[in-house]
């Protein structure tokens, strides 16, 4: 017998989404029919996700893609000489060639894609734990100076800079500190924190650890929403194989370093992505938000000191201490250092993931690397940073991918999530969804956010019902002023900042309301 | 309050037992027992309660703050359409529209013979597939009303 042919299908589960384990299954089935044997590796996915299911199969040239492969056409594809990256109208040939992946920064992502998400050895392989090991060599306050000299800023909506965070948690006495990673993720139009912990589950848990150490952390938790259950099987396998491997427990590489780490899971809401309800959920109750001060990295789980940060801003951590700070920091702009993990989503012709360093564009983003819409529409409008962000209409995305520019437009970069819409989109009902949404989701604790967002909702409705147009676009200014002031935290705080973008830029949409209804997409692109 | 059946008693404190070292068990607790009866019985809120040392309305409170928790058995599938901003786009509520017409229930709503019930949920980290739905565990993405049409099929026959 000949060695195996090594294929790739992508365990992701955006790729499951569309038939990856179909797909793989029929790959062995038909691969022992033509009397070959192969290897099926699971990996996660590049991000290419326009692409999925896309297999990849090893040949001297490299890694031939093929995508979307629907299970299908498997047969014919192996039948075609898929096996031996034969050409093919879905061969897309060597992927890391493609443009899509070339031109990207994958300094979080550097893995995700390529390797077994499970596999300890490809984890080591391909640099897993160097930062690890590099800051096991350094002091605690040296790490933390690291962390800071690299300007990495929280990845989770606020952009505030980790290393001061970490500093406070190191400097406030305790003999039980808490790491708390932040994977709610609940922003329409992300899903990065999800392909990272099912791509490269070992980088989030290197990561805690490196924060662990910093701060004088034993304990962590990662708080992974219930809408991710294959995110929460990975993270908990990863989590048991990095305990046989020594990489966590009471002697973490042999340091003496004493660090362990549990999965909980949310229950459907989304303010518990809202870090002060998040710790609330942890304890055990209701997620509701609480004022600060005091904060979080001095009274925390439990009361405890705690760093509470992001997945991708705890991910970033380990290259930042295996290639140093200052190669960190020369990469981006401004006060926005190293790279962001864009999202493409929504109607875009080629949607998933994208890391660079700060500083392109948005429409380089979406039109060069997106492709503009996937219905061939025009783009009309785009939210970049979740349900709490602003819309931009299409002449507006010269936009430096920063957080700064993006605050000076009276936008948010956030996440890093970025939904495009075409020329169908009717604003004045994505501004009343904004206003729904904060409805539905509300801790309730406060009177501008839980009582605003319901108003909210029925003053748009009489705006585009055509009563008193005038006076209920002063009211709904008014309400959005009130809430933008008067809110406790984020979630009443930034709805308005959808509601009155969409104003702004789109003001026809609420006023001029000819026979529009709600099947102007399915008219547009039946 | 009729009291609880003494298995199920029993069940929710060996439960309870289990993640005795936990911090904070509350929710992980929630989450084993609403995947083994499929939801929450008001019964097992008075047994936690006791149990865990905390207040009955505590209890309550918590499982009715989480939409995850349900108070009622649901269907034997449940269909969650994603209705969040990049689903939109791409016609998530024109498929919302489409599913309940079929099925001829509104969301939130479990068809009279119990087979399905329609939920919506905002995300599913699919938004780049949408639109986007989970039928029990598995989450399917690009979805048509076609598509949606045979997933449920093979659902509701499995
Ligand atoms: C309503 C609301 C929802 C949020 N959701 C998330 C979330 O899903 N994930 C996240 O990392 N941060 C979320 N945040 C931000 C967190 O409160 C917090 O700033 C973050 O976890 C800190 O980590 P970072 O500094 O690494 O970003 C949310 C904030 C608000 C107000
Ligand atoms: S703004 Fe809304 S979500 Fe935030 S604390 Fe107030 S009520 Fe709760
Ligand atoms: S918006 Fe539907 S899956 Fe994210």
């Amino acid at each position: 017998m000949t060695t195996p042919v090594t294929v790739y299908v992508p365990r992701d589960s955006a790729a499951l989404s569309v038939g990856a384990d179909l797909v793989a299954a029929e790959i062995e089935r038909a691969a022992a029919e033509a009397g070959r044997s192969v290897r099926v590796v699971r990996n996660g996915s590049h991000g290419m996700l326009w692409l999925e299911p896309l297999v990849e199969v090893v040949t001297e040239r490299g890694r031939i893609g093929y995508g979307p492969v629907e299970p299908e056409a498997v047969a014919d594809l192996v039948a075609a000489g898929l096996l031996d990256g034969a050409d093919h109208e879905l061969c897309q040939g060597v992927v890391a060639e493609l443009p899509w992946l070339r031109d990207q920064t994958r300094l979080c992502f550097a893995r995700v894609g390529v390797t077994d998400p499970l596999s300890p050895e490809d984890y080591v392989g391909h640099g897993g734990l160097t930062g690890l090991r590099r800051a096991l060599e350094l002091t605690p306050a040296e790490v933390v100076a690291q962390v800071t000299e690299s300007g990495l800023r929280g990845r989770g909506g606020a952009g505030f800079p980790a290393g001061i965070k970490w500093k406070t948690v190191l400097e406030t006495p305790g003999e039980l500190k808490f790491v708390c990673c932040n994977a709610d993720e609940g922003d329409s139009g992300t899903f990065a924190d999800r392909m990272l912990m099912e791509g490269d589950p070992f980088t989030l848990i290197e990561g805690m650890t490196i924060a662990a150490y910093a701060v004088g952390a034993t304990e962590g938790y990662l708080y992974i929403r219930s809408e991710y259950p294959d995110a929460v099987r990975t993270m908990r396998r990863a989590i048991a194989v990095a305990r046989e491997q020594g990489w966590l427990g009471g002697d973490v590489l042999g340091s003496g370093l004493r660090f362990d780490l549990h999965v909980r899971v949310g229950a459907g809401a989304y303010i518990c992505g809202e870090e002060t309800a998040m710790l609330e959920s942890l304890e055990g109750k209701r997620g509701m938000v609480r004022a600060k001060p005091p904060i979080p990295a001095i009274t925390g789980l439990f009361g405890k000191p705690t760093v509470v940060n992001n997945v991708l801003t705890l991910a970033s951590v380990p290259t930042i201490l295996a290639d140093g700070a200052a190669a960190y920091q020369a990469l981006g702009v401004e006060r926005s250092r190293g790279t962001q993990v864009f999202q493409l989503a929504g109607n875009v012709a080629r949607g998933g993931i994208f890391e660079t360093a700060f500083g392109m564009t948005l429409g380089e983003l979406i039109h060069t690397y997106g492709g503009g819409t996937r219905t061939g529409r025009p783009v009309r409008a785009v939210q970049v940073g979740g349900p709490l962000g602003a819309y931009l209409p299409a002449d507006g995305l010269d936009l430096p991918m920063e957080y700064e520019a993006f605050a000076s437009a009276g936008a948010m970069l956030g996440h890093g999530g970025i939904v495009v819409f075409d020329d169908t989109v009717d604003m004045a009902a994505m501004a009343r969804f904004a206003m729904e949404f904060c409805a539905e989701e509300s801790c309730g604790k406060c009177t501008p956010c839980r009582v605003g967002a319901v108003r909210g909702v029925e003053v748009i409705d009489k705006i585009t019902a055509g009563q008193d147009p005038d006076g209920n676009l002063a009211l709904l200014g008014d309400l959005c002023e009130l809430m933008t002031e008067g809110s406790l935290c984020a979630m009443g705080g930034l709805t308005p900042m959808p509601v009155r973008s969409a104003l702004l830029h789109f003001p026809d949409d609420f006023t001029a309301r000819g026979e529009k209804s709600t099947g102007r997409y399915e008219e547009a692109n039946s | 309050m009729a009291s609880p059946d003494p298995s199920v008693t029993d069940r929710v404190r060996a439960l309870v037992a289990a993640h005795r070292g936990d911090r904070g068990a509350l929710l992980p607790i929630l989450h084993r027992i609403q995947a083994e009866f499929g939801y929450v019985d008001s019964d097992v809120v008075p047994v936690l309660a006791t149990e865990l040392n905390i207040s009955r309305a505590d209890v309550h409170g918590v499982v009715t703050f989480y939409t995850d928790f349900r108070a009622e058995p649901a269907g034997r599938t449940v269909v969650k359409l994603c209705r969040a901003e990049a689903c939109q786009s791409v016609g998530a509520e024109q498929l919302v529209a489409y599913a309940e017409r079929t099925l001829g229930i509104k969301v939130g709503q479990t068809t009279p013979d119990g087979s399905v019930t329609l939920e919506q949920v905002f995300c599913l980290g699919n938004c780049a597939l949408g639109p986007a739905g989970q039928i029990d565990e598995r989450v399917h993405g690009r979805l048509t009303p076609a598509r949606l049409d045979a997933l449920v099929t093979k659902a509701v026959d499995a």
